[in-house]
């Protein structure tokens, strides 16, 4: 086999692993678009905020140490004890869940039966919102992450590639932990939404907010489930990126890196964003591979966005998402 | 009482028809004009100019522009950063190729430009709608600015990659470059928006305004009744680029003087304008000023709050500061999703009555 | 509403209003505690100020006169940045420390019309180097073209004088700031004989799959770095990962702190960089730091950072701000200084190696000269590598010099181009009069 086709190959399985990296981000999205209607443009900070949250705690930070000595003269910075990472984790859970109450309650509730925009607009102040209480509350420095998931070169890949074609291919062997996470992720997401109460009152609402209404389910409560579960979903997210560079304020533009997968799966797919996080991740190193030297390289940053583009202009609903049917 | 329409009677329907068919308004309108024209320029100081006015004039420009395409026409563009990018770039192209070209040409050359560009970046819309199409424009804010980044001819092959406006005069006085004083830049900005605001106005009351408000309500419908979506959609990309392209030639030849796309015209510079257009209201020319007055301004005076007076550590001050704002965008959506404009009009409404709500 | 910002206006027409203090030496901050590069420039910051809280409680200020400080938040943002400029421009801000190329360019036009020096000290327009065109910009003690050419006279020793078919890699961020040493690379690989391939990673870099996969296909000999921000954690981590040799991974100055390699762990042990200043808590000077300072609770952050990387680069800033002003009350005669008489400083100052020892920072910066046609002292630069099991930093080389000759015919080529864009007649400036 030519060297070439070898790179290629070693470049769209690295692709792969890449993708399903954007596709944990995209699900948050999906979550909350499919039972709310809310583009959450959020979904990219609460990543980051739930990785800041579970790296202070894990630390035994204080939080909103810095405002606290400004204003009171005080120099306190740690409680002095750490966590395991497992109660660290749950504690996070517990402050996405809160999160996610306090946005129901005091955002969109007030917001019900507003248009889009006005909705995705909310979402972006609250993005900024969190952003700066992030800062505030855990710093801004780089922290680090490190919940046990091991990281590098995966030697049995290597060796099993050699063996096979005569070059190892390279692999993150954090990647491929992401790869498995995100399907216990989504088995586990289509489980519940399948086989128990709140997963099929989800359903309902997702299908038809005024018959979900009309036959005792409560809005509210669902929408409350949803952020939260956006909020673990973030999480997750947050864990994985957090461990590959550190948690530090980029982590939340991750949040764009998940827009192409989401038009190119549809905005309402839980199976689309994995498959367009696959697609945009195969499509992305591809291309960077064979003609990323030509014209001049890093083109990451908007290949996906072309990609996307294509797609939709011969399907403009993505690729599994609800056909859009007009009436005047 | 001294804000009422009675008495106020119109015998034609081109009176009936103008902008401004209240007395009240109109004198403020004439109020304001004279006062930006006739006095700013003599009371303005540097840091007013530079650190608030300049920008907001700027930055109205593209509201301007960005609410055609939002608020009057319905198609909701993440892709502004990019647009400005390519006034920004244009105009340094022209400024260098041809010295001789006077900097208003140049400025509104560079719009046409941009606005070629919007048009190819708005074909999708004829296919993709609301977020779908947002997240498409994405791609032309992305693509832009990699382009701008990579292509050497752009910069004119500047080691940095970064471009530096030279210094071009309008009637002997210097309006870009370091030696251009606050005033001239002032009001050579100025002369930008008031054209700008004018053509906005008058377009959007006009055949193709209410064609691009058709679309905006209904496109089937409007389809049905005979507006042509191809002309009508692509002629609010044109438009709206074109004053979008304006912008950015300003922000870099007068007020920035140097810049670098990644940076100077990133995601940010859309989500800010988007910002600007739906705080102060979709659908309004008011509303694009009052906007870009709300987001420029709001942030300079908090942060002259919080640090210099009350003497907080700056970056406390910075992270409060993203807090604060957040949380206005959100206040105002939950109290008044219209944006300021709404806000405006209920005070109007008020005031017509006022002392005798009766 | 209404009123609130009616007394919002009001109160920030009153500060505008207020007198600058009289007898004290105003020395603005441009920092960025926000924003995706804050991590970076909290801990430069805190350096800066740590050093003039030292001058001022230790020394009582500068020969006497207390310094003045005032920070304005910048982001990294230029506009921003813009904005700051133009609130302290008429304070007579003695020398401004922008912290970002992209600003600097910008302000560069800016503090010529005005006349106000500016320091970058590591970073900005290298091409300031000439004095005679940029008279109120500085880059002393070395800049990007310097670090370049350090860099690759290092692998000449390293490789018994001869690089000749050798393959380099730059990885940079791609900005303004990241393609700086693309020429300087580019010339000496023609004259060297290594073949360099440069590889951008766009702003802020927290995806580089495909760059570092196409570096494990090239097999080059050594990587050069040219980051920023997350950029380097994230570089670091995915050289680590795919086993790339870390001893012949090397940064730029500002692609070697703690928290670059300390995201990747172990994986970073070796990993090398540029240092144009020691680092380390080491030096005499952290005890005064600490005694007047720190324990008096009035330290700019945690305290932790003390004695970083960056927070060490703040210092060395400051502490050569500091010596600048005291250079031009020595040359003016006079102990309140303006902005002209801190730029004759500038331009003047003599660092010696007995100075640096006074100071308590023994060996901790080059000994260099400035005079009008040469703002940008001796390029010098060490190398330092990581020790992750230690967590520290350790200088493996002594000072390298650049290959000056190259540097001054790049720099002659680029500021005279400039000069002659914006009509400029390189000269020298005259002393300020009193």
């Amino acid at each position: 086999m030519p060297d070439t086709m070898l790179f290629a190959m070693e470049a769209a399985l690295n692709g792969l692993t890449a993708g399903v990296m954007y596709a944990l981000v995209a699900l948050g999205f999906v979550l909350i678009f499919k039972a709310s209607g809310i583009f959450n443009f959020s979904q990219g900070v609460m990543a980051l905020f739930a990785a800041l949250t579970l790296v202070g705690l894990q630390s035994g930070q204080v939080p909103f140490a810095h405002l606290i000595n400004a204003i009171f003269g005080t120099r306190i910075h740690y409680f002095g004890w750490t966590l395991p990472t497992l109660v660290a984790i749950a504690g996070t859970v517990a402050v996405m869940v809160a999160f996610a109450w306090l946005v129901e309650r005091y955002i969109f509730r007030h917001l019900v039966n507003q248009e889009p925009i006005i909705l995705f607009m909310a979402t972006i102040g609250l993005a900024y919102f969190l952003e700066g209480l992030g800062d505030v509350m855990w710093g801004a420095e780089v922290k680090r992450l490190d919940v046990g998931i091991p990281q590098g070169m995966s030697g049995t890949v290597d060796d099993l590639t050699f063996a096979w074609f005569g070059y190892g291919f390279y692999m993150d062997t954090l990647e491929l932990w992401a790869a498995l996470i995100a399907g216990v992720l989504v088995l586990s997401l289509i489980l519940f939404s399948q086989y128990t109460k709140q997963g099929r009152a989800l359903r309902a609402v997702a299908d038809d907010h005024q018959a979900a209404l009309s036959v005792g389910i409560s809005l509210r409560f669902i929408w409350v489930l949803v952020w939260s579960m956006a909020g673990i979903v973030a999480l997750v997210a947050g864990m994985m990126w957090g461990a590959k560079s550190g948690v530090q304020f980029s982590l939340s533009l991750i949040a764009l890196k998940a827009l192409p997968v989401l038009i190119l799966g549809g905005f309402t797919s839980i199976p689309g964003a994995i498959v367009g996080g696959l697609i945009i991740g195969v499509g992305e190193r591809l291309f960077d591979f064979f003609l990323g030297p030509i014209i001049g390289g890093a083109t990451e940053n908007w290949f996906a966005y072309m990609l996307a583009l294509v797609f939709l202009l011969f399907r403009p609903q993505g690729l599994f998402g609800e056909k859009i049917i007009e009436r005047v | 009482m001294i804000y009422r329409e009675a008495g106020d009677f119109k015998t034609t329907y081109a009176a009936d028809n103008q902008t401004f068919p209240i007395k009240g308004d109109r004198f403020a309108y004439y109020v304001v004009l004279a006062f930006a024209l006739g006095v700013m320029p003599f009371i303005i100081t540097d840091y007013w100019a530079n650190a608030i006015v300049i920008p907001f004039l700027i930055y109205t420009i593209a509201a301007l522009g960005l609410n055609i395409l939002i608020g009057y026409c319905g198609q909701l563009s993440l892709g502004t950063g990019g647009f400005m990018a390519v006034g920004a770039y244009s105009s340094f192209k022209l400024m260098t190729s041809f010295p001789e070209l006077s900097i208003v040409f140049v400025v509104i050359l560079a719009g046409l430009c941009t606005a070629a560009v919007g048009v190819a970046f708005g074909l999708p819309s004829l296919r993709i709608k609301g977020f779908y199409l947002a997240v498409a424009t994405l791609a032309a804010q992305f693509f832009l600015i990699w382009l701008f980044t990579r292509t050497g001819w752009f910069f004119n092959y500047s080691p940095t990659g970064m471009i530096t406006a030279p210094t071009r005069t309008v009637f002997g006085y210097p309006v870009t470059g370091p030696r251009a004083s606050a005033v001239s830049m002032y009001l050579f900005c100025l002369a930008f928006l008031i054209a700008v605001a004018w053509l906005a106005r008058n377009l959007t009351r006009g055949t193709l305004g209410r064609k691009w408000m058709a679309i905006r309500d209904m496109d089937i419908a409007a389809e049905i009744i005979g507006v042509n979506p191809l002309t009508a959609k692509l002629s609010a990309f044109a438009v709206s680029s074109f004053f979008v392209g304006i912008a950015g030639a300003l922000l870099f030849t007068v007020y920035l003087g140097a810049a670098e796309a990644g940076e100077a015209f990133g995601i940010d510079k859309s989500f800010l304008v988007l910002f600007m257009v739906i705080i102060g209201g979709l659908g309004s020319i008011l509303g694009s000023f009052l906007g870009a007055f709300f987001l420029i301004v709001g942030p300079v005076l908090l942060k002259l709050l919080l640090v210099d007076n009350l003497r907080w550590p700056s970056d406390v001050a910075a992270h409060l500061e993203i807090m604060i704002i957040g949380a206005l965008i959100i206040i105002f959506l939950v109290l008044e999703p219209h944006g300021l404009t709404a806000l405006w009009r209920t005070i109007k409404e008020k005031l017509r009555l006022w002392p005798f709500p009766h | 509403m209404k009123m609130t910002r009616m007394a919002a206006v009001l109160a920030v027409t009153m500060t505008a209003a207020a007198p600058a203090l009289a007898e004290t030496l105003h020395f603005p901050m441009l920092n960025y505690r926000t924003g995706p590069f804050a991590p970076g420039g909290i801990a430069f910051a805190d350096g800066y100020q740590d050093y003039l809280t030292l001058i001022n409680e230790r020394d009582g200020g500068i020969n006497g006169v207390p310094i003045r400080m005032t920070e304005c938040e910048t982001a990294y943002n230029t506009e921003r940045g813009v904005e700051c400029y133009q609130g302290i421009r008429g304070d007579n801000p003695l020398v401004l420390q922008p912290l970002s190329t992209g600003i600097t360019y910008q302000l560069i036009p800016r503090t010529m019309e005005d006349r106000v020096p500016m320091h970058t000290m590591g970073y900005g327009r290298t091409s300031a180097v000439n004095g005679e065109v940029f008279n109120w910009t500085f880059n002393y003690p070395a800049n990007y073209w310097d670090g370049a050419s350090v860099i690759i006279n290092y692998l000449l020793e390293e490789n018994d004088g001869s690089l000749d078919g050798k393959k380099i890699v730059l990885l940079y961020h791609n900005s303004a700031y990241g393609r700086e040493p693309i020429p300087t690379l580019t010339r000496l690989s023609e004259r060297e004989g290594f073949e360099l391939l440069t590889i951008g990673v766009d702003s802020p870099g927290q995806e580089q799959g495909s760059q570092w996969l196409q570096i494990r296909r090239e097999r080059p000999d050594y990587v050069v770095m040219w980051g920023w921000g997350v950029m380097n954690a994230v570089a670091i981590q995915e050289a680590a990962n795919i086993r790339f040799p870390m001893e012949n991974f090397i940064g730029v100055w500002w692609s070697g702190s703690e928290q670059d390699v300390r995201p990747a762990g172990q994986g970073a042990h070796g990993y090398k960089s540029l240092a144009m200043h020691g680092t380390g808590r080491d030096y005499p000077v952290y005890d005064d730091i600490q005694e007047y300072v720190i324990d008096r609770g009035l330290n700019a952050g945690t305290g932790d950072e003390v004695g970083t990387v960056l927070y060490s680069r703040g210092m060395y800033a400051a502490m050569l701000a500091v010596e600048a002003a005291k250079r031009a009350q020595e040359l003016h005669d006079t102990d309140v200084i303006t902005p002209a008489m801190m730029r004759d400083g500038m331009a003047n100052l003599v660092i010696t190696e007995e100075l640096m020892e006074e100071l308590g920072l023994p060996g901790f910066g080059p000994a260099f000269e400035v005079s009008c046609d040469n703002h940008g002292g001796s390029g010098e630069a060490m190398i330092q590598q990581w020790d992750a099991n230690e967590g520290t930093w350790n200088l493996i080389t002594d000072w390298i010099a650049p290959d000056r000759e190259l540097i001054m015919e790049m720099v002659m080529e680029d500021s005279l181009a400039y000069a002659r864009e914006n009509d400029i007649e390189p000269q020298c400036l005259e002393m300020a009069g009193d």
